[in-house]
């Protein structure tokens, strides 16, 4: 047998691990820790892998290719599941045809995402079985067999995975074959089954039930549960992540490792009980394998003492055993005094960043600048609200620019500035959403605001890509996930044939054109839309002809570290550009904004020379 | 992980985004794939990487359980940029070693005025009170001449490898970097991982 030896992330793994299980089609919404399976993915020859325009519209195609009888995985972030929640009960009522594999990338702590939430609460939700890998082999090697008790249950299957599991890497050991079972692309029809009206619905969730009752007779026998002998005083039940760091804080303890997470084994957990004194559950966010195994009459504890939010890390799960009376305090080592008063290190808009000029510009509307503290808090309204959305933008909450008053989920701008109108407040509405999140889900919010008459104004900055997560296409890229070329969705086009009169494009990197777009729309009584364009700094390397402050001109009046540029900074209280940095010539925002027109490139020339 | 184990190394890389620090942690885990050992590695990533702080858990052993390392655990702390050191020194373990940057850049807290930056005293107090094992290294110095600051991460890679108990020749270094770097990048990167070798056996730190 083949095998090699690899370093790989979950994510990797994942992805590989799905090829060998002969996935043919593959579908996602980038959604950090979730990417990576697809841009992985999307690499082999012979998988249909695209970048849906939504995670509802991924779960969907999904379905569909699971109906004609392919392996299909569909991958998105914990909040990506919320909005294809619907698509995703639906696919667990009519049941699949070719094995379906929900990947649910959960964010515990927080790391890049608007919220915490524990998405195991789905599958019970659902119906549906779910898996959890603790580390990369376990991704490569659950995946497979996720697929086959998708097809051997009829159901989709949740496939759990963490930030710790997805962004981490550990050895996998890759046994290089591809199932060949050749699978029949073939649409059965079934009224019955894929047409969910009420009298077949019913008919059903019986099948739904039933298969939960299977497959706890399957998760009793299943290799990926296991007991691991201990010395019997202390139990731990784990999975995921949390037992990696279990392992390590209870060395001596025996262990019921769970791979298959929902639905549980009595059998196996009475079994485990019956072999150790005590009982503790080590799981992050909710007590839910703790609730559950509870239902069985087993007793147990766990979040009595373990937090129920945030990551666990093996320093929470030891402190958690200590206060449980389970192992003794540590020897101390001393905590170091930190020097204090550390200055944090907030992520920032990239210098040469398309959204810097239109993030100033909005920053300087109304009363904002004044009235605003540094929490971006205050009672009296500024003449200006802004709305945000998800993406790099929403870095321009934090000072100096603090231009956004909302962020929710995504598309979420365009709505929240909608309610704001009609609720009736004094001052004017911004809604600001990228082009990627526009096209996610901001476009039924347009056709909201133009059928209601919203007199809001709509700023689309468009960077032409998915930034935040990386840089991946969506349909205004004009590229698909796979680099073939394809038609590209224009924004225009798209708002003027939704009903929006008023439309302006303008250059990003012109800051006065900018200015006057932003300004003529915000005065315009209806609804208005300002695409503001320019290419994200990251994929447009070029860069030349840095810019650099003439001291000699300079009056210090801090107007350009206002626009929270990371190479305008300032070494023994003189302001400096970082030439190595700085954008240069496809920039000069800070150039144009310079009241006393101290800013120059560094070569001397004039720009344009 | 076993403490008996001679090859254990709990390595944390910190610094700000761009410097690079992610992959060096990779290419040391390659390298440490190569000798057959088990690794987890973890770093931070998304929206932390425009600017902000990064962090690098790389963890070698025989076995190794958790990604990530706990405080007082580290046995080396690799730090790209000074304040990034000075926020993590309590992740080294007693007598760790901490190799240093000698570079400060400064977050715009500190250009709009409301912040200070730490001064070198302050830092290095901090890391007394854990090790004596201290490097303040000009890394950004000695690459200078190689005409492209981005070396920098391999620079500290190679001033790093002199210390790990790994026994990983230079040749395996030399086909791990090849390996792991695009050949247009490949000789300058060679020069300073060099670069970073000499300069660690020039320090009495171990």
């Amino acid at each position: 047998m083949n095998k090699s030896r690899k370093l790989l992330s979950g994510n990797e793994a994942i992805a590989i691990g799905a090829y060998h299980a002969g996935v043919l089609v593959a579908t996602a919404y980038p959604g950090t820790p979730s990417t990576e399976i697809l841009e992985n993915l999307s690499k082999y020859k012979g998988i249909y892998a695209e970048w849906s325009t939504n995670e509802k519209v991924a779960m969907e195609v999904g379905l569909g290719a699971s109906y004609a009888g392919v392996r299909t995985l569909v991958s998105m972030k914990h909040v990506g599941l919320n909005v294809a929640a619907d698509p995703f009960m639906a696919a667990a009522t009519t049941g699949i045809h070719g094995g379906l594999v929900v990947i649910s990338a959960d964010d515990p702590g927080i790391h890049s995402s608007q919220g915490e939430q524990d998405n195991r609460h789905f599958a019970k939700l659902a119906r549906v079985p779910m898996l959890e890998p603790a580390d990369s082999q376990e991704a490569y090697d659950l995946i497979e067999i996720a697929f086959d008790l998708s097809e051997k249950y009829d159901t989709p299957v949740l496939f759990r995975i963490t930030t710790r599991v997805a962004h981490s890497k550990s050895v996998v050991e890759l046994d290089e074959k591809r199932i060949s079972k050749e699978r029949t692309k073939h649409f059965h029809h079934d009224i019955g089954k894929y047409v969910m009206l009420p009298t077949n619905a019913r008919n059903r969730v019986p099948n739904m039930h039933k298969r939960i009752v299977e497959l706890t007779r399957y998760a009793e026998t299943t290799p990926v549960n296991q007991i691991i002998d201990g010395d019997g005083k202390i139990g731990i039940i784990s999975s995921g992540v949390s037992y990696e760091y279990a392992r390590e804080v209870f060395p001596q303890a025996s262990f019921l490792k769970l791979g298959m997470t929902y639905p549980l084994p009595p059998e196996l957990v009475q079994k485990f009980a019956g072999k150790v004194k005590k009982i503790f559950v080590v799981e992050e966010l909710d007590p839910f394998l703790e609730e559950n195994v509870k239902l069985l009459g087993v007793h147990v504890e766990g979040k009595k003492h373990l937090p129920r939010f945030g990551e666990l890390n093996k320093a929470a799960v030891h402190h958690a055993a200590v206060q449980a009376g389970l192992l003794d305090r540590a020897n101390p080592i001393a905590e170091v005094t930190l020097v204090k008063n550390l200055p944090g290190r907030p992520p920032l808009l990239c210098p040469g960043c398309p959204h810097s000029g239109a993030f100033f510009v909005l920053s300087t509307i109304g009363k904002r600048a004044k009235v605003l503290d540094s929490e971006g808090r205050s009672e009296e309204e500024t003449g200006l609200i802004i709305t945000g959305d998800i993406g790099c933008y929403t870095l321009a909450t934090y000072p100096p620019l603090r231009a956004m008053d909302t962020t929710a989920c995504m598309g979420a701008s365009i709505g929240q500035a909608i309610g704001l109108e009609k609720a009736g407040v004094n001052s004017k509405i911004a809604a600001v959403i990228g082009d990627s999140t526009f096209m996610h889900s901001g476009i039924t919010g347009i056709v909201d605001a133009v059928y209601n008459d919203a007199k809001i104004t709509v700023i689309i900055l468009d960077n032409g890509t998915t930034a935040m997560t990386g840089h991946q296409d969506h349909p205004g890229s004009g590229m698909s996930a796979q680099g073939t070329v394809t038609e590209k969705v224009d924004i225009e086009k798209l708002v003027r044939g939704a009903g929006v009169k008023d439309v302006q494009v303008v250059n990003s990197f012109d800051v006065k054109a900018v200015r006057g777009a932003i300004r003529s729309a915000l005065d315009n009584p209806s609804l208005s839309v300002v695409i503001v364009r320019g290419k994200c700094a990251v994929i447009n390397r070029v860069r030349k002809n840095p810019r650099q402050i003439d001291l000699s001109k300079c009056n210090d009046c801090g107007v350009c570290v206002m626009i929270g540029c990371q190479a305008i900074q300032k070494r023994n209280d003189k302001l400096y550009i970082d030439s190595t940095i700085c954008m240069g010539e496809e920039c000069r925002i800070c150039e144009q904004l310079c009241p006393k027109k101290a800013i120059g490139p560094v070569s001397g020339k004039p720009a344009g020379e | 992980m076993s403490d008996l184990d001679q090859t254990k190394q709990d390595i944390l890389m910190v610094g700000v985004g761009g410097q690079g620090i992610i992959l060096a942690s990779d290419i040391l885990g390659e390298a440490a794939l190569e000798k057959g050992l088990d690794i987890k590695k973890t770093d931070t990533l998304g929206m932390a990487q425009r600017g902000g702080s990064v962090t690098s858990h790389l963890r070698i052993g025989q076995k190794v359980w958790s990604p990530l390392t706990s405080p007082a655990e580290a046995d080396i702390l690799l730090a790209f940029e000074k304040l990034e050191a000075a926020r993590w020194v309590n992740y080294l373990k007693p007598g760790g070693l901490a190799i240093i940057n000698n570079l400060a850049i400064p977050p715009l807290s500190i250009s709009l005025g409301s912040q200070k930056y730490p001064g070198d005293q302050e830092i290095l107090d901090s890391f007394k009170q854990r090790t004596s094992r201290l490097c303040l290294v000009d890394g950004s110095g000695k690459i200078a001449h190689l005409g492209d600051t981005r070396t920098l991460n391999i620079f500290m890679l190679g001033f790093l490898s002199t210390f790990l108990p790994l026994d990983i020749d230079s040749a395996a270094w030399e086909s791990c970097l090849r390996k792991q770097l695009p050949s247009r990048i490949l000789d300058i990167n060679l020069r300073a991982f060099e670069k970073g070798r000499e300069e660690a056996l020039s320090v009495n730190i171990r």
